[in-house]
């Protein structure tokens, strides 16, 4: 197949593989991811709890959205994340991209169970009961599992490269939730509601109710791009302890 | 500002309990995982350099 011997994927794909340059360039990264949380996060929590109207209907229990959705968002994101890197990982053996894909784990699982405890919160005034064994919320639950089965394998074994194999088999396995949480409150008669947010649609929110959410998922991704990026940069120092560039970064420290 | 009185923000028409619980949590995690992060990379540092004087 000479169409495929001549393709080649961009430099910076490969440049990524190298640990000691994902480590510099996550550390020129970071700042612009914090300054851009901190900015979105302050901005969308401010709007949204002080300024944002009142919902007609759920009045002001609705500014529970501006944490839930950001969380819920990112969940699936994160979890998404975890299984592109981990493939990219099991085809180009790349031991960056398992360690992204590890850094994705605590992180994501922390924003599934904020999704699930503030959704939880915002059921009780809003249904009535804190818990229903709706499909939406039964298939976000299943992903906090995955989330902690992925936790417990990566615990369970330690050669990290075997650990990164078997996680990453977990996780692309896993990603068939994803679209079952995508679709559970069109596939199902839910008591959830369907999306608020959408890419391609206008949202039916006026814009001082749907802007501070916008702000507040944009620096939820922000923040957790720092996160990962930092958790991978850990994990590189774990991993590369050897490497005699690690020892020169150390002596300036 | 949608609230007229400080305690109409805290008690949110009987909802505030709800929002501002929500809202702890958020505030929680987030300064949980940034904390995390940072003091595994602080703890790596101090390990590995003890282990290169060595």
């Amino acid at each position: 197949m000479s169409w495929f011997d001549n393709w080649h994927l961009p430099k910076w794909f490969y440049q990524m593989a190298s640990p000691k340059w994902f480590f510099d360039f996550g550390a020129r990264l970071q700042p612009w991811f914090a300054a851009l949380a901190l900015l979105f996060i302050v901005c969308g929590l401010v709007w949204g709890l002080l300024y944002a109207p009142a919902d007609y209907q759920q009045g002001n229990s609705f500014r529970i959205m501006y944490v839930h959705v950001p969380a819920a968002i990112l969940s699936q994101s994160i979890f998404l994340m975890m299984g592109v890197t981990g493939a990219i990982g099991l085809i180009w053996k790349m031991k960056v991209a398992f360690m992204v894909a590890r850094a994705c784990t605590l992180v994501g699982a922390s924003f599934t169970a904020l999704a699930l405890i503030t959704g939880a919160i915002w059921g009780k005034p809003t249904w009535g009961a804190y818990w229903v064994w709706d499909a939406r919320l039964t298939s976000t639950l299943i992903m906090l599992f995955l989330y902690t089965g992925v936790m417990a394998l990566n615990q369970a074994i330690a050669d990290r490269s075997v650990a990164g194999r078997a996680t990453a088999i977990l996780a692309i396995i896993g990603s068939i939730n994803i679209p079952v949480i995508k679709y559970s409150v069109e596939w199902w008669n839910t008591l959830h509601q369907a999306s608020t947010f959408t890419l391609t649609a206008k949202p039916s929110m006026p814009p001082e109710m749907y802007m501070p959410l916008l702000f507040m998922v944009l620096g939820c991704y922000c923040l957790c791009a720092w996160l990962v990026v930092q958790g991978t940069r850990n994990e590189i120092l774990d991993q590369e302890r050897q490497a005699s560039w690690v020892a020169r970064y150390l002596e300036d420290q | 500002m949608y609230f007229t009185s400080f305690e109409q923000l805290i008690s949110m028409d009987g909802h505030g309990f709800y929002v501002w619980f929500c809202y702890a949590c958020f505030v929680l995690l987030v300064a949980g995982n940034i904390w995390a992060a940072k003091h595994r990379q602080q703890r790596l540092v101090k390990q590995i350099k003890s282990q290169l004087r060595r």
